[in-house]
Order: C-alpha cells, then structure tokens, then sequence
C-alpha cells in the first residue's frame, strides 16, 4: 500500500529517487491501466519535473513532505497546457488557459502531476460511466463499477498506481466511489478548499478533496491545498493546521452520533453489519455511542436533486460553442447553440440541465427551487442540533457494495439513490471522510464521518485511531 | 404528468437541440424524477429561510485594476472557435428582416 507518509521518508532517505518513483507509476499505469481505465492522459514531462526535484534535494534543498510524488488530478481540475475535458465531447481537445489553485499549491510543494484520471461527465453520475472516454473499472472485481464521479481517481489510489489522487464531491463524488474502491476520501468544509479552476458543477455544493490510502495522508494533502485564495471569494482563512500530531491512545469521552435514518430496512444487511463492527471498535476504545435523529434527512435526496440542477443549467450555461470546446455550426446562432450543446452534451447531463431549467422556470421557482433551499436549511438545522450533543456523526457511506456495470445506467432515480447516505453533508456545507472497513461480499465498505463546519480534526483523529486500531486486528 | 410538449419546451429553453428519439425517454425519466421531487410539498416551510450561501460571505472588494495575466490572456483566445485580431467573432446577433 502507498502513502505518502513512507514516500516522502524513502525520498528523504534517500532510498530512493522522484525519477524512480514516477517511472514505476508509469510502468503500472503503462500495464494495468487500459483494462481499468483509470487514467484518461498521463503528464509528458512529469519524469523531468521529478529529475528536478531530485536536484534540488541532493543540493540540499528544505523541501516538504509532498515534494517529488506523484499525484493525479480528475479531469475537471485545471492544469494551464493540459487539455482537460470534465470527461465530456464538449471540451475534447480543449487545453486548459491557466491552473486551478490547488494545482498550483500542489506543485509549489513539489508534488508531481501525473496525468488525468476519468470521471462522469462534468461530475454528473455515481458510476463513473457516463465518460465520454468510456466507464472505469473496480480493481476489486473489473466486472463491478468503481463509483463515481471520481471514479478514475479513486481506483488510481485503490489500484496503486498512486498515493494520493484529487477528486471532487458535489453529492459523495469522492466518499463514494472511495467507499466503493476501498480507500480514504475526504469531502472538506465548503470553503476550506479553493475551487478556483476547477470545471465547475454545482457552485454552492462543490469541493475539491483527495483520495489517499491512509487519514493522514489525507490530511497531509489538505494541509497543502487547503486555506484563503483571493481567486474564490468563498473560499475561507483558516486558523491553524489539522494534521494530529499523534494517533491517541484511545477515545474515552469522544461522542459518535448514529443517526436512526441512515440504518434503514433496505440498506444492504451485511454492509451494515461492517459499518456497525466500525461502531464497535471505536465504543470498545471508550467513545460514547449516542442514537440521534436526523428527521429530514429522507428529504435531502430530493432538495439535492432541485438545488444542483439548477445551479448545473446556470453554470453550463458558458457552453455557447463560440468560445472554447465544442462547435456545431448552425443556420443561425440560436441554431449554432442548440445543435452545440444537443450534440457535445451527453445524456446524463442534459438531463440535469432540462431538469434544472425546469425547476427554475416562471411559475415553478416558489414550488422547487425555494421550497429545496428552505429543506436545506431544515437539513443544516438537524445536523446543527445533532453536532451540539455529538462530536461526530457516523454512517454508512454508500447503502450498497460496487454493483454491477451498466445495472443502473438506464435507470438515473435508482442512481441517484446510491448517494443518498453522502448528500446531506454537501447540503450542510459540513466536512466528511468515508474510511474503509470490513468488506462485505467479498468487496469494499465503507463508513462516514461528519463533523461540524471547519472541524476536520475530529474526522482525523477518529480516522486515524479507528485504522490503527483495524490494521493491528 | 409530464407530455412530451414539456420536454420540448425546457430543450427550447435549455438551448438543447434533442432528436425525436430523445425525447421520450427524457418525458418519462424527467417525469419520474419530478414525482420523486415532489415529497418536498409535504413539508411545511412557512416562515423557514432559505438556504442561499453554504459560507455567510458578505461583499468582497478589490480595487478595480486588470488582473489579467498575457499568457493566460493569449491562452483563452486561443480557444475562440472562431476570431478575427483578438476578438471573438460569431454570427450575427440580431438577423435582418427583409428591409
């Protein structure tokens, strides 16, 4: 298994170099990837930026703990030169004007972009499928889906082919498929992470997180990229660092939240039975198990179905075909834009952008669109209230392992249903991490933690404890 | 129940050319997911806020100053489908009617 952690120790130690260590990410890559499909392009000069890191390390240079591996990026983070797609025909071909924040932190760090990894079309589906570069495969079974959107990222860290990779969550688009693809993944407070430059999906809900073997090293990456960027207004100044200093010895007087609504009858029995010796770690090292009500979390599906269509028909608006990616010359411009967009689009996506037209829509708009507003502020209330009497609240991630390839393809309400456990987090504009438990049916699980605004140290430091704990047993 | 006239009437807004082989699986996933949707009605929301920023960000200013870096300026008009000089060229806005 790669961290980040040994990585970095091994470069310190010179043990070994950058350069080795991005040519073995590229021979795997080179090998296993065009049956899992997790990587869309790798970066042409990355071995020359590794050669550079090597150099300035053996010149005796301070460097820091990402610097000189290697890390992927899902294909709707900017990278200035790099063509990046959101994994649709509409930006085939498009090279990116300049780098999302994020990229830019990473390589101030020294960290080596690798390449692109695939994902639903612009983050738009739980399964990876809807790619235009065709659907990545679980590297626990290559006949199940990896989860999605991130999916391409996900099964990068899940297969080795890297330490760390970065994904983005909308509605579970990175706990989900890491749930899924067995690995850590972190969807961070709104606002912790900048998301300059990154495609953008739904404004008020998106955020970039990453995909890591390990909770430290999660938190390890967010420490790099995470903090105030004047390019995102909503982007937030933070007080001080995260990263735990040390794993506790156990977790006498830490409150774990189980909300009644998230272990319903229908959820996969075994999955929970997993999620539950998860619980049963953590009670027997002394945190208190406290059951809590989220009353309208069986709503929270439905307002996230209203509110990020809306913002999705808004924010692909900009797909006009006149000014970068895809162009369908019509008799007219109205022509020219709806012959664009009906052929560059893909399914799922139009679906969303009709979906949120619609909601938006004169005489609509009171009925939908403010009615899911006000359900996300009943949804933030409950979990509020919750986290006053909690320090976390703990979930299943996913109500189900990987299923089968195209099983749910046709059928978008069941989908949508696959994320109904990691929503409400993005609704509250809350942190939560999905970690990995016991498997069940021979495939990954795995479970959430949610904690308040800003408080991403308690989902460190049970993170951590809780896979110390597992990985001794 | 959603018809098919109002498939074709959110593609007109949406800007979204479909083929007539599209539009009849959109009216019956649309009209599902809307009916889904529609468990909000049963909530009572009187008086209860909406939910209109995930952060309380309040005006953000910066003084009125170009930001804009060459490269990344050249960069972005290099993706113009179609330019003369710099400048961004498209059909015509407004059509003539036949004066």
């Amino acid at each position: 298994m790669l961290t980040i952690k040994q990585l970095s120790q091994d470069l310190r130690t010179h043990k070994t170099t950058s350069e080795e260590m991005v040519r073995a990410c590229l021979k795997k890559i080179e090998d296993e990837n065009e049956t899992l499909n997790a990587f869309i392009w790798v970066s042409p000069s990355a071995i020359d930026e590794a050669k550079e890191i090597d150099r300035r390390r053996a010149a005796g240079e301070e460097l820091g703990v990402l610097a000189g591996i290697p890390i992927a990026l899902k294909d709707n983070i900017l990278v200035k030169g790099w063509e990046i797609t959101a994994g649709s025909q509409m930006l085939e071909g498009h090279k990116a004007a300049y780098s999302a924040t994020v990229a830019d932190r990473l390589r101030n760090a020294g960290a080596i972009l690798i390449g692109r990894t695939n994902m639903d079309e612009f983050a738009m589906g739980s399964s990876t499928e809807t790619s235009h570069y065709g659907p990545t495969k679980n590297p626990h079974d290559k006949t199940k889906v990896p989860g999605g959107s991130s999916g391409g990222s996900a099964v990068a860290v899940a297969a080795g082919f890297v330490a760390c990779a970065l994904g983005s969550d909308t509605g579970g688009s990175v706990r989900q498929p890491a749930s899924l693809c067995g690995v850590v993944g972190l969807k961070p407070t709104y606002g912790r992470v900048s998301r300059y430059g990154l495609i953008p999906m739904a404004s008020s809900l998106d955020q970039i997180g990453p995909f890591t073997n390990t909770v430290e090293d999660a938190a390890l990456v967010m420490e790099v990229i995470e903090g105030k960027d004047a390019h995102d207004a909503t982007s937030t100044e933070l007080r001080s660092t995260t990263v735990p200093e040390l794993i506790e010895p156990d977790m006498k007087g830490l409150r774990i939240g189980l909300p009644k609504e998230y272990f319903v009858e229908g959820m996969d029995e075994d999955v929970r039975l997993s999620v539950m010796n998860a619980v049963k770690v953590l009670e027997s090292a002394g945190a208190v198990i406290k059951h809590v009500s989220l009353p309208h979390t069986k709503y929270a599906l439905a307002a996230y179905y209203i509110v990020a269509p809306s913002e999705i028909t808004s924010n692909l608006g900009r797909f006009d075909g006149l000014r970068f990616g895809y162009h369908s010359q019509g008799k007219n411009l109205a022509d020219t834009y709806e012959q664009t967009r009906g052929e560059g689009f893909g399914r799922e996506v139009k679906r969303r952008i009709m979906l949120g037209s619609y909601t938006l829509s004169a005489g609509y708009y009171d009925a939908y669109y403010k009615k899911a507003l006000q359900m996300r502020t009943l949804i933030k209330q409950d979990l509020d209230e919750v986290l006053k009497e909690v320090d976390v609240i703990l979930t299943p991630t996913s109500p189900s392992v990987a299923w089968d390839l195209g099983a749910k393809f046709d059928d978008p309400l069941t989908m949508y249903l696959s994320d109904i456990y990691t929503i409400t987090a993005n609704l509250a504009a809350i942190p939560a991490i999905s970690i990995p438990c016991e498997t069940a049916h021979g495939l990954p699980v795995g479970f959430q933690l949610m904690g308040k605004a800003f408080d991403e140290h308690v989902l460190y430091r049970v993170g951590m404890f809780y896979e110390k704990v597992a990985s001794r047993e | 129940m959603f018809t098919t006239e109002d498939v074709k009437k959110i593609a007109k807004l949406s800007r979204l050319h479909l083929s007539d082989e599209e539009i009849e699986p959109y009216r019956e996933q649309l009209g599902s997911i809307l009916a889904y949707v529609d468990q909000l009605q049963e909530v009572d929301t009187t008086n209860v806020p909406e939910l209109q920023h995930a952060v309380a960000v309040e005006n953000i200013f910066r003084s009125d100053e170009p930001v804009c870096d060459e490269d990344e300026r050249r960069r972005a008009i290099d993706l113009f489908t179609s330019k003369k000089g710099d400048l961004l060229e498209v059909q015509a806005v407004f059509e003539e009617k036949g004066i």
